[in-house]
């Protein structure tokens, strides 16, 4: 079942299936290591619908609650 | 020779220019820092190199304008070879860069950095085998403690002599087919030489839909585009997705591949350092330490300050005596001569004493790695304001130097956003500032007052923020920030920014305030000082504050520290108490933090978002300015 990042509980491992968005979003994050197929851990989620701290490809990257909406996964 | 330094953010190419430049370049643990390009000249085998350093960039494909300032150098610059410099222990996502690099077919030299933090992490890397597959030489470095340096720039040196350039590497069949077809295309339509770059790399930025290279297009050739359309369907249809995930896919293949075929893992060290996250970052003990952090470096910035501030004082002010002795006090000389001495001695007694805790502090929590975890911790406060966590970036270095803050907005993707930020950034108490608040309302009113003063002032950057984001609406792209492992900050390194930052001040300030008490002193003699009082005085009398005050003003707007400085010289006293009560000092201090940003910033401004919005900011910190030291006049 594909659900976004955001929906991901804390230490909660998932596997990106697509990216919702433009060709600017998939371009950034795609620069940080997060493509179709990579494995992402969810280490953090902030109060008040703040930021998630992700973990990928041994590297902690922080994503607004809106970018985090647009990345597709399925959960490990 | 030239010789640039290109790598992802934070990979620590200003610290491997420093290193050879001197501390010239500000280095700091947030990707991103540098967003100008630096330039430093050396010797090298009797040879003048010429070495530059430019801002980090993710990819070649460029999204922020200092992503885009390096990769421009690097098209247009003569650069005679590159040293690509890399995070060893993020091996995997730099070689993405590397490749693309490779695929620009210039000479280059590859430094693989913080090779330790990589031991570190258990990632034991085959130097030689990474060569090899890339057809560069490879060079580990630990750029902080100056190792591999030397051995980095003379393998740059002998193989930018030869001019050799790496391999590139293949993508899948069926990509390198289209990759070819289109290359042919541009080689017969001779497009590639315009942008100095070779086929297959303007092949391939065209598949990625590189918004660069593709609006110059449209506005010139209709055929070729259709062409590249063409292709970009192609790979689309026969993947399943946009081309420009097929490329970047292809391209995060070929450096896994890599990476796996060089990389042997073992088990990563436990350190200490790493739980520091588990407090820093919490939902609930991350904002309280945040509080505690703030609140304790406060204090220690005016418990140092006060410690030194009298004493220096009363140095200085034994001084004017003795020169009466020696010249009539009635002379014009005499008058020049005290007003030097009373410029200069707010320069070194006052402002110093605050100044040098202040940026040796933040130096030690930029290079500890905090910035980038306050952004994590206030992206949802910045939402509020129409911004996202990484303009708080700008706004701490703001507490340090408006000019850098402004720069800094940089980092963030959009125009709109750059702009809300630079303003904001320019009603942020920088050092020269926080010695006015320091100096006069903690110092003479209360520590809690000046306290009071900071947190006002958030009030009224939030409450601007609200203003300005409802007047350009415009949804903010989100928060994408990389948040860089800890490092253990180096007091070398922090005395050394601290000192780089203290220099502005030093040889920019001084002179000027030298200049300023001289031009003071005269029109005090002359009696001229009268004139511009008078021309403030509707100013002064609605805000309740003494007549002389008004010279000062002009004179804060060169550098906001002067107008104190120079407050002191007309008032003819250091002791400020005397003379004015603490509702006058409290409303002096919240105009001049707010009123019109110092000519520096609005030189600043007016590149970064041109002269409408410079002349805007001028006029609202102004009316803001006018507006909140008349309420502070009667409510405090």
């Amino acid at each position: 079942m594909t659900i976004t990042l955001d929906a991901i509980g804390e230490n909660k491992k998932a596997k990106v299936v697509s990216i919702s968005g433009g060709w600017g979003i998939r371009q950034r994050l795609g620069c940080l290591g997060i493509h179709p197929g990579d494995i992402i851990m969810v280490k953090r989620s902030a109060i008040m619908r703040g930021p998630i701290l992700i973990s990928v490809h041994g590297n902690q990257v922080a994503l607004g609650r809106g970018v985090a909406g647009r990345v597709m996964v399925e959960a490990e | 020779m030239k010789i640039a330094l290109m790598g992802q953010p934070n990979s620590g190419k200003s610290t491997i220019f420093n290193s050879v430049a001197g501390y010239k370049a500000v280095t700091s643990n947030f990707p991103g820092k540098t967003v100008q390009y630096t330039l430093t000249k050396f010797n090298l085998f009797g040879q003048a190199i010429e070495l530059v350093d430019l801002p980090g960039t993710y990819s070649l494909t460029s999204f922020d304008l200092a992503e885009l300032e390096a990769r421009k150098y690097l098209l247009n610059g003569n650069v005679d070879i590159v040293i690509n410099v890399i995070d060893a222990s993020l091996l995997s996502r730099s070689l993405e860069l590397t490749l693309q690099l490779l695929e620009l077919k210039v000479p280059m030299v590859i430094c693989l950095n913080m090779i330790d933090e990589a031991v570190r992490k258990g990632i034991k890397i085959d130097i030689e085998k990474l060569s090899k597959i890339l057809g560069v030489p490879v060079v580990s470095a630990i750029a902080v403690k100056g190792k591999g340096i030397k051995e980095l720039f003379s393998t740059a040196y002998k193989r930018g002599e030869k001019k050799k350039i790496g391999k590139t590497l293949n993508f899948s069949k069926d990509v390198e087919e289209v990759i070819e077809k289109l290359s042919a295309q541009i080689k017969e339509k001779q497009i590639s030489k315009e942008f100095n770059v070779p086929e297959r790399f303007l092949a391939i930025k065209y598949l990625e839909n590189d918004r660069y290279f593709m609006e110059d297009f449209k506005n010139r050739d209709k055929k070729i585009f259709k062409e590249i359309n063409y292709f970009q369907n192609l790979l689309k249809e026969v993947h399943g997705r946009p081309s420009d995930v097929v490329i970047s896919s292809e391209r995060h293949h070929l450096s896994m591949n890599t990476y796996e075929s060089v990389v042997s893992l073992t088990k990563p060290q436990v350190s200490l350092i790493n739980y520091l996250d588990n407090v820093l970052m919490h939902p609930i003990l991350g904002y309280i330490s945040l509080g505690l952090i703030f609140y304790l470096f406060f204090n220690l910035i005016f418990g140092m300050g006060k410690i030194a501030e009298e004493p220096l004082l009363d140095y200085f002010y034994r001084l004017i005596p003795l020169v009466g002795k020696s010249i009539n006090t009635d002379t014009l000389l005499f008058s020049v001569i005290s007003g030097i001495i009373q410029g200069l001695a707010g320069g070194i007694a006052i402002v110093l004493p605050y100044l040098f805790p202040f940026l040796f502090g933040l130096a030690i929590l930029e290079d500890l790695g905090y910035l980038p975890r306050i952004a994590f911790l206030l992206d949802a406060f910045l939402h509020k304001i129409g911004l996202h966590g990484k303009a708080i970036i700008p706004f701490i270095l703001g507490y340090g130097c408006t000019v850098p803050a402004i720069m800094a907005t940089r980092i963030l993707e959009s125009e709109r956003d750059r702009f809300i930020a630079s303003v904001l950034a320019t009603m942020i108490p920088c050092a020269a500032r926080m010695t006015i608040i320091f100096a006069l309302v903690a110092f003479y009113i209360s520590p809690q007052a000046a306290l009071a003063v900071y947190i006002l002032n958030i009030i009224v950057i939030i409450i601007s923020g609200k203003i300005l984001s409802r007047l350009l609406p415009e949804v903010t792209p989100g928060m994408i920030l990389e948040i860089p492992a800890y490092h253990i900050p180096s007091i070398k390194v922090a005395l050394a920014k601290t000192w780089l930052r203290m220099k502005e001040f030093i040889f920019v300030a001084w002179p000027l305030l030298i200049v300023g008490s001289t031009i003071l002193s005269l029109l005090q003699y002359y009696k001229m000082d009268m004139v511009v009082n008078k021309f403030f005085s509707p100013l002064t009398s609605l805000l309740g504050l003494p007549v002389v005050v008004g010279t000062t003003l002009i004179f804060g707007v060169l550098r906001k520290e002067l107008s104190m400085l120079m407050l002191i010289q007309a008032i003819g006293t250091s002791n400020v108490a005397a003379v004015m009560s603490t509702t006058q000092i409290m409303t002096f201090t919240i105009f001049v933090i707010f009123y019109v940003p110092c000519v520096a910033t609005i030189a600043v401004l007016w590149k970064e978002i041109g002269s409408k919005r410079t002349l805007f900011t001028v006029f609202f910190t102004f009316l803001l300015a006018v507006i909140l030291a008349t309420i502070t006049r009667f409510v405090y």
